[in-house]
């Protein structure tokens, strides 16, 4: 069964993919439809099963063989991986049937439908893995098919400039995860993680030199995976990519930028948890870089006027959150948290495309409002997934943001006090952005002068299912799962092994006050944006105008684009162009073949003068040398 | 069949089927001269295929081995296979058959003279990887610049002459170093069989002498950081089929030598200059990708792109681990399918387009879908994708460097970073966009059959190796094992000795 669960989307993918034109675009986009949805069905069923304690670890083939390297190709099914399965298989299997509607009007749907499937076999291969290399190909799969697909209208410049950035800054990512690898095998002799995880404990105390800096071997590890980590969730210094990557289609965003490719990251730190507990540093490390995400990406999202950009930065952020659960050691509030996130963004996203698909490909909120009358089903969709990711009380987001909150304001680490404040001022930061989306979309004065308000109608019934399936998910989700999967005992029984706790997570409560405090900001936050951006632009305006650098400063998005280009972009460019034209050109060829060519030329007009021609000349040289001679053998 | 000579006729056939060629006739439309080369080389290859298949995987020694006395008490012509040796073999027959059927779009003239010079050049591509007598060696090895040399001189661009004579100039300094250490080794061990002199060890004291002079050869073909400047010209003016040949075979040659000759008889010199390698192979690595970053020439940025490779190759083999060698010769492998695509690639639209500058390219997937496949293919075989033949070599040799230095494998893993970024600008500009308006869709037809059957096998062998190595890995596992236990011996002993 995890064999069809696996490789069905890959069927999938080369049906659409080669046959596409043959068999039409129609049918293509039917099968590839099919077969997703019944990999989506046979997920659930094993995460069913693994309810009940199913565990298995399918060795398909090996791969690579070298010395004491062996790995191989493996379905690896535990709790941690099944749930992801249910994850990308679920989303994807809606983001599929959406597309159908979103991308009626494009002439090459087979080779998107192609892209999609090839995208979830990736990511399937990614979380289904035994080993680090099998990750690394899952991995690298993913981005590949973020490139082809942010890059998939290829006629425009900015697409294929996104897509590229996406791809290399994630490269530089993987530079991380690669050493990682490598330092794992060189400790261990080995990159599975059974062999790995067991190892652990015998290595806690082992130092090693790494670039003159003397680390404890473990930190190392940890701290070069999490780059990899950073790269792929696009935590900040590595997150440039994600809102650039918006130009992809939209179900693209949603699919891959919002549910599940950039979760991978997540999802790396908490399989290898087993190693992470033991690294301190590295867990500090991590709550850091999640909570600056987290309010940083928040800060962002404030000012932005595109609609995709806003739930980009929001879904930077809300990877920010599942971090630094991750950094206080609560790995199933990360994971539950990752759960209930990718319906509620999925939502957010397929919601957003359905409003550019009306407004014809207008993504600037500026240009949209007051047509939730005309949009009425996806304007309660959209309501749906903002309470859901806002964190109102009883809806998903509450329950997984909340306990990430709470376990941050309970656990006793360095950083965890500060990471509780950080996680509710971002709350309040969520709300705004979000029912600032909301209202200046939906709400207000109508802006767009290209369309008429009457010709404004919702979305096709094809795109609205799969918004409702996910709408119920994210209604639900949190409440109904939050037992299994971060109850205090309840959860314990079902991560098993998969995750690895050094010391249970604290069983306290928090107090009354602190309970009650996000719910009621999150609350309060509506009826102040409202007023904000619908009731009086005024004070907003007022308040631009008087910060205005801070509000600059955010708009030009931390003028991390500028920073990174003056860094590395040109001075890479003027190194290439420097090598070689000054060294190889001028250095190596000229004193070189070039050098030696023209030394040897200059010898033989040297030496052809000496063929004048004239017998005089030839006689007086040979009487000199005669002479010569004979003078040197008198004086021996 | 134990008797029956099967390597010396893998490389006597290409040469008999040239001598053929010879004497018949050539006219315009008379294709027959291309169907007898091309029956000589799938011949050869239909027999290396079934020399694989009689190779026993299981044993480190050298295999098939021939031994005819050529001048009495001086020089034996010998030959043989082991692991190492036999995938490169398995290369030069794979990669000349598509040679020679792409050669019709872009050979104008003096077709049958092309077709000798590239069957001539595979009698000494395979001679090189199987002879056992340094002096053969050095005759196959420096043989192979004639034909080379007169490819690109004859049917190259318009620099030709420059280009075919700074590559003669480069590789011969070199090579004359290598005979005079070749002349040594006979006057200190009174052979050059190479089975012998991996028994008798050549005393310390003399290696490193004798290791910089293979060095110095060695190094220009490979090409190693600041030698490598030859490499960009000769591809740029070569025709296509010899930039095939140069990039997927020729190359490989140097590499092989380093881990045949290199280390495999100088195992304590080529310890010592781990540093020099190490520093050579990582500038090659940043510098040239660097600079193939910045190229307006696609066919340079290809060449450019094969030197960093090749610095992979380098840093791998010395490493002396299983990692490090195995991924060696799987990168060279790999890269001679891949750098083999991409140069046949570039020849596709060269043959229509008459130009390789990278601006008269835009938008070619809006007419040439087909073309734009393939062409994404090879491309993320080069950046090293995992699933592509690209992959298995370069983290293995990662891998194994890793293991001796942390530096080297920090900044080589940067160069993996550097590949991605020029192979998709690259093929950014070329591929995707709006079509460029000069380009007419009249001159510029996708993919023909045989353009399609060539590419099409290489895109398939590429992918497939990627999911699935072990054939090439089980090839070469108990001699590179044997390899390696015997490198560290021979060290072991030298430290005692000390």
């Amino acid at each position: 069964m995890s064999y069809f669960i696996i490789f069905l989307p890959l069927l999938a993918s080369f049906i659409s993919g080669f046959f596409g034109r043959k068999i039409g675009s129609r049918n293509s986009e039917i099968i590839s439809c099919i077969l997703v949805s019944i990999s989506a069905i046979l997920s659930i069923i094993i995460f069913l099963e693994v309810m009940s304690g199913y565990n298995e670890n399918l060795i398909i083939t090996t791969w690579i063989t070298s010395g004491s390297l062996n790995v191989n190709w493996s379905i690896n099914i535990d709790p941690l991986s099944s749930i992801m399965l249910v994850v990308v298989t679920f989303v994807s299997s809606l983001v599929h049937v959406y597309s159908i509607g979103y991308m009626s009007h494009d002439p090459h749907k087979p080779r998107f439908m192609s892209y999609l499937s090839l995208f979830t076999f990736s990511m399937l291969i990614l979380v289904t893995s035994d080993n680090f290399l099998q990750l690394f190909f899952g991995w690298e799969g993913v981005g590949l098919c973020s490139y082809f697909l942010i890059g998939f209208w290829f006629k425009k410049q900015s697409a294929n400039y996104a897509a590229i950035k996406a791809f290399l800054v994630n490269r530089v990512g993987d530079f991380g995860l690669g050493l990682g690898i490598f330092l794992i095998f060189y400790v261990f002799g080995t990159v599975n993680y059974d062999e790995v995880f067991k190892l652990i404990p015998n290595i806690i105390e082992k130092k090693i030199v790494f670039l003159s800096f003397n680390f404890l071997v473990i930190d190392l590890i940890c701290l070069l995976l999490f780059i990899g980590a950073m790269g792929k969730s696009a935590q900040i210094f590595l997150h440039t990519w994600l809102p650039d990557a918006m130009e992809g289609p939209t179900p693209v965003s949603a699919l891959i930028h919002a549910a599940t490719m950039v979760t991978a990251g997540v999802f790396l730190v908490v399989r290898c948890s087993p190693i992470y507990e033991y690294s301190e540093l590295a867990l500090n490390f991590i709550t850091i870089i999640g909570m600056t995400t987290a309010l940083f990406a928040a800060s962002i999202a404030l000012v932005q006027d595109d609609i995709k950009k806003i739930i980009a930065y929001s879904t930077c952020s809300q990877l920010g959150y599942m971090f630094f659960a991750t950094g206080v050691g609560a790995y199933n509030v990360a994971m539950f948290h990752l759960f209930t996130h990718a319906f509620f963004k999925a939502l957010l996203f397929l919601g957003a495309g359905s409003v550019i698909h009306s407004f014809k490909n207008e993504q600037n909120i500026n240009h949209m409002g007051g047509i939730w009358r005309k949009l009425p089903y996806t304007y309660c969709l959209m309501i749906i997934g903002t309470l859901a990711l806002t964190g109102f009380p009883f809806l998903s987001g509450y329950y997984s943001k909340d306990a990430i909150i709470e376990f941050a304001y309970l656990e006793k680490g360095t950083f965890s006090n500060y990471a509780a404040t950080i996680g509710i001022i971002t709350a309040l930061l969520t709300s705004i952005y979000s029912w600032r989306l909301i209202f200046k979309t939906f709400h207000g004065n109508y802006n767009n002068k290209k369309i008429n308000l009457d010709q404004m109608h919702d979305s096709p019934v094809v795109m609205l299912i799969p918004l409702i399936v996910l709408s119920i998910g994210a209604l639900f989700s949190g409440f109904v799962f939050k037992d299994l999967l971060i109850g205090l005992d309840s959860s314990y029984l079902f991560w098993g092994d998969s995750i690895k706790f050094l010391e249970p997570l604290s069983s306290d409560h928090p107090p009354g006050w602190f309970l009650i405090l996000t719910p009621i900001l999150v609350i309060l936050s509506i009826p102040l944006s409202y007023i904000l951006f619908i009731k009086d632009r005024s004070i907003l305006d007022h308040f631009v105008k008087i910060n205005l650098p801070l509000y600059t400063f955010l708009k030009n998005k931390w003028y991390f684009d500028e920073l990174y280009d003056f860094l590395f972009v040109r001075p890479l460019k003027f190194l290439g162009k420097f090598f070689w034209k000054k060294i190889d050109g001028s250095i190596i060829d000229r004193f070189g073949p070039d050098g030696i060519s023209h030394f040897i030329k200059k010898i033989s007009i040297f030496a052809v003068r000496f063929q004048s021609g004239f017998i005089y000349q030839y006689a007086f040289i040979m009487l000199l040398g005669f002479s010569l001679l004979l003078t040197f053998l008198i004086i021996k | 069949m134990t008797n029956f000579p099967i390597l010396s006729s893998l490389i006597l056939i290409p040469t008999i089927g040239s001598i053929f060629l010879l004497f018949i006739k050539s006219t315009e439309k008379n294709n027959s001269i291309k169907y007898v080369a091309l029956f000589t080389s799938l011949i050869n290859f239909f027999l290396s295929l079934y020399l694989w298949k009689l190779f026993d995987n299981n044993i480190s020694d050298f295999q098939f081995v021939e031994t005819r006395i050529w001048i009495k008490n001086f020089i034996n012509y010998k030959v043989g296979v082991d692991g190492i040796s036999m995938l490169f073999i398995i290369l030069a027959t794979f990669i000349t058959p598509l040679c020679i059927i792409s050669v019709n779009n872009h050979v104008k003239i003096r077709l049958k003279e092309f077709l000798i010079a590239i069957l001539l050049m595979e009698t000494l591509m395979i001679g090189v990887f199987c002879s056992l007598d340094l002096i053969i060696f050095y005759l196959f090895f420096e043989g192979g610049l004639i034909p080379m040399f007169l490819i690109i001189g004859i049917w190259g661009g318009n620099r030709r002459v420059y280009s075919a004579f700074k590559f003669f100039l480069f590789t011969l300094v070199g090579s004359v170093l290598m005979l005079i250490a070749i002349i040594y080794i006979y006057w200190l061990s009174g052979t050059t069989d190479v089975e012998q002199l991996y028994n008798l060890g050549i005393d310390s004291k003399y290696q490193n002498y004798l290791w910089l002079a293979f060095f110095s050869s060695f190094a220009v073909k490979t090409p190693m950081w600041p030698v490598h400047t030859w490499l960009p010209d000769a591809h740029v003016e070569a025709p296509t089929a010899g930039s095939v040949l140069l990039a997927a075979v020729l190359l490989k040659m140097a590499g092989y030598g380093f881990i045949r000759f290199s280390v495999g008889l100088f195992p304590v010199a080529s310890t010592d200059f781990i540093p020099l390698i190490f520093t050579l192979s990582l500038i090659a690595i940043i510098y040239t990708s660097l600079v193939a970053l910045m190229q307006d020439d696609m066919k340079k940025l290809i060449a450019y792109s094969s030197v960093a490779h090749m610095g992979f190759v380098t840093l791998g083999i010395f490493t002396f681990t299983h990692q490090g060698l195995e991924g060696s010769i799987f990168q060279m492998i790999s890269h001679g399918l891949v750098s083999a695509a991409l140069f046949l690639s570039v020849g596709v639209v060269y043959d229509r387009m008459k130009t390789r500058e990278i601006k008269n390219f835009r938008g070619l997937v809006n007419i040439m879908p087909k073309y734009a496949i393939m062409f994404m293919i090879f491309t993320l075989g080069a950046l090293g994708l995992p699933g592509t033949s690209g992959f298995i070599g370069e983290f293995l040799i990662l891998m194994g460097t890793f293991k001796k230095s942390f530096l080297a494998a920090t900044i080589a893993s940067v160069g993996v970073i550097l590949g991605a970024a020029y192979m998709l600008w690259l093929y950014k500009r070329i591929i995707f966009g709006e079509l460029l308006s000069t380009i007419k869709k009249e001159i510029m037809p996708d993919l023909k059959r045989d353009e399609i059957f060539i590419l099409s096998t290489l895109a398939i062998l590429i992918i497939f190796l990627g999911f699935y190595p072990e054939p090439i890995i089980k090839t070469y596992a108990v001699s590179i094992d044997n390899f390696v236990d015997v490198y560290n011996s021979k060290i072991e002993t030298n430290l005692v000795e000390k």
